[in-house]
């Protein structure tokens, strides 16, 4: 049942991206009005699977590189789907659709193991640590997908070439503000998770902070994505420059989302490779 | 046979002349439906009367007469003499004149296609058309079509998408920068025919604020009077920069009136908010380099002009597009206009069908005495249900062959085997 809801949610979205990517180059409305379809559905049933999954663990379902990622494909369908709501930027879709579905099959491709689920990771802390933390990243891969649409845009304008993406994407303004926003949500998000995985790890493991190489890295993210938050609220930073400082701050964090949990961790690791376990 | 035809001019078959004398007097196409209403030989009608279109859209079951009699109505009503202008007219019949009305709302056949303007016109006339009761069947739904394909055109093709004139081009460069104009600041230095335009559509596009500078002060207090702005002195152009965000240059300076400098150090008390230049002199009043500032777009009129050229070609492009769409449409609605040609013939046959049937179920019940209601009404549904299906079978022959080549004949033979029509029967 399971399994055969996250088969179809996966489908969904594949065909939800492949839809928005048709939609971006042929530009007709009833291909993207299907493609917004489908992905609602497929973040249906991908949200009834992962409901399922912390049903049956227990816990978030993030204990292994492969929840993990399956969990933050859902993340980042629902920050856009927050943003559609508010900009209703048809656009957006074909730049956020093929990133989800990318880390979806990259998710499903990874085998499934058994996973030993300790008591300690039945807490309410982990739910709320991993959640928000999530969350946030969900945001940050919007403003990393509004940054990149920025700088195409503004390459166009600022060279003159006007090719085919300039009417195809939306104008600069708006493209900084969504930057700004899901900075703005997301940012706060990140905060609460890293206090909260910190009172966890008090409760779990007797301390609030053990230099882990994960907790260093989170706090690096952390600091970067302050550094731009300040930046742009202090200092009036906008446009090109956020652009591409959101980019650097989201590649920060995929690293220590996936290479630090992979190489350098020790208890925030997913070793389900060597068929050991970890948050 | 009903003839649909289309009777006209437009930019390219008649000098300006000619046509302000048709399209001069605004209740001219009241007066025209009026007229064609009188008209024997024209069945349904429409006028439409534009700057660059005056034409006639009608049906008529006998063209020639017609066409004489719009011609004349023409004459009447430009006040000139029929060979003035004949020589300038373009009649259409049948497909052709489906075709042409399609692309015409579709703004295919405009002076400068893909303007928008051309089917609110052609909507208007047509309302106009029905409030005096001069459009029909045929033209109903022909112009429910027309604005069904004018609205596939806008929507499926990117005819009318980009700009194609400077001050417009601009004013959409100016959208992609900042998305919503409402509440903008625009500073116009100088003064120029093409600067005004240009400050005249984004002041329609929800630009509030505009300031306005001169060399001569007392030029700027004249033309900010005309926009419902503000004089500002040359002086002050460097503290404009600080608020305003889309400046207009248009002055016959030799130098820059703009310099990098000038703008670099604007930026920071602006907190870089965008600023867009759109510099319409020629030398150029705004340095090339201030472009390289982040968060600061010039445009100079080459750059414009650069952009209105891939308008246009990109225009031709899609309108390629828009007459396919249209091709597609006018087989549609040759198809029905053809089943128009048999539904006199189906008819025939049902109230013949219906007459018979009428007539023996009255001579029957004559004879079969009392009956109680429902007895009766089990013989009207038996007759009904046999007269329904013996038709049927006929009928959907008929309808089936309504846009085939041998219609004429399946009709022919269909007439003479129900014996439609009684006044020629005797011959046989």
């Amino acid at each position: 049942m399971a399994f055969l809801l996250f088969k179809l949610a996966l489908f969904l979205i594949l065909l939800a991206a492949g839809g928005f990517i048709v939609y971006i180059i042929k530009q007709q409305k009833p291909v993207y009005t299907w493609s917004y379809r489908i992905l609602v559905a497929g973040f249906i049933c991908h949200t009834l699977f992962l409901a399922h999954q912390y049903y049956a663990l227990g816990t978030a379902p993030v204990l292994s590189l492969k929840s993990a990622l399956s969990f933050f494909s859902w993340t980042i369908i629902g920050a856009y789907l927050v943003f559609q709501l508010r900009f209703k930027l048809m656009v957006l879709g074909s730049f956020i659709a093929p990133l989800a579905a990318f880390l979806m099959i990259i998710s499903s491709s990874i085998p499934g193991m058994e996973v030993v689920v300790k008591p300690m990771y039945r807490s309410i802390w982990l739910t709320i640590h991993v959640g928000t933390i999530f969350m946030g990243n969900g945001m940050f891969a919007v403003t990393f997908v509004a940054a990149i649409m920025y700088l195409i845009q503004e390459h166009q304008i600022k060279r003159k070439r006007l090719g085919s993406f300039y009417n195809r994407l939306p104008s600069l303004e708006t493209l900084d503000s969504i930057n700004y926003y899901a900075l703005m949500y997301g940012f706060p998000l990140l905060t609460v998770g890293m206090i909260t995985g910190s009172i966890y790890a008090q409760y779990a493991l007797g301390s609030y902070w053990r230099w882990d190489p994960k907790e260093v890295w989170s706090l690096i993210t952390w600091l970067f994505y302050a550094a731009l938050l300040h930046e742009r609220v202090a200092v009036g930073w906008r446009g090109r420059r956020a652009a591409i400082m959101s980019i650097i701050c989201f590649l920060v964090l995929i690293f220590t989302f996936i290479g630090v949990s992979l190489w350098l961790s020790d208890y925030h690791s997913f070793r389900t490779i060597e068929g050991r376990t970890g948050i | 046979m009903i003839k649909i035809v289309n009777l006209g001019m437009n930019h390219e078959t008649a000098p300006v002349e000619l046509r302000e004398c048709l399209a001069r007097e605004p209740g001219n196409t009241s007066a025209a439906l009026a007229s064609m209403r009188k008209l024997q030989s024209i069945r349904e009608g429409l006028f439409i009367s534009t700057c660059n279109r005056v034409e006639a859209l009608y049906t008529s079951e006998d063209p020639e007469e017609a066409k004489k009699s719009v011609i004349s109505l023409l004459s009447d009503l430009g006040g000139m003499p029929e060979h003035a202008f004949s020589s300038n007219l373009y009649t259409f019949e049948d497909t052709e004149a489906v075709r042409h009305i399609f692309r015409v709302a579709s703004s295919l056949d405009s002076m400068v296609v893909g303007e928008p303007q051309i089917l609110g016109q052609i909507k208007e006339a047509y309302y106009q058309a029905t409030r005096e009761k001069t459009a029909g069947v045929v033209l109903n739904r022909l112009m429910h079509r027309t604005f069904h394909v004018a609205k596939r055109v806008r929507t499926e093709t990117g005819i009318s998408d980009a700009a194609v004139s400077i001050s417009y081009a601009a004013v959409e460069l100016a959208k992609k920068i900042f998305y919503d104009l409402e509440g903008k600041r625009v500073l116009l230095i100088g003064a120029g025919e093409m600067a005004e335009l240009a400050a005249r559509h984004l002041l329609g596009h929800g630009v509030t604020s505009l300031r306005v500078a001169n060399r001569t002060f007392r030029r700027a207090v004249q033309v900010a009077e005309s926009f419902n702005g503000s004089p500002v002195s040359f002086d002050e152009i460097g503290a404009q920069l600080l608020e305003v965000d889309i400046v207009i240059t248009s002055t016959a300076s030799t130098q820059y009136v703009i310099n990098y400098e000038q703008v670099k150090s604007s930026r920071r008390k602006r907190r870089n908010r965008p600023l867009f230049f759109i510099d319409i002199a020629v030398p150029r009043d705004v340095e090339p380099r201030v472009n390289d500032l982040g968060n600061v777009y010039v445009y100079d009129i080459d750059d414009l002009k650069g952009v209105v050229a891939i308008n246009i070609a990109q225009r031709k492009e899609e309108a390629l597009k828009a007459e396919r769409i249209v091709q597609e449409e006018v087989l549609k609605f040759e198809k029905w206009i053809k089943t128009l040609e048999v539904v006199p013939t189906i008819v025939s046959i049902r109230e013949k069908a219906e007459a018979i049937r009428q007539a023996e179920v009255r001579r029957s019940l004559s004879g079969l005495g009392h009956l109680d209601p429902s007895q009766r009404k089990a013989i009207e549904t038996l007759t009904l249900s046999l007269a329904e299906k013996i038709i049927n079978d006929p009928i959907v022959v008929l309808k089936r062959k309504a846009d085939r080549p041998t219609r004429d004949t399946y009709l022919d033979i269909a007439r003479r085997l129900f014996k439609l029509d009684q006044e020629n029967g005797g011959d046989e």
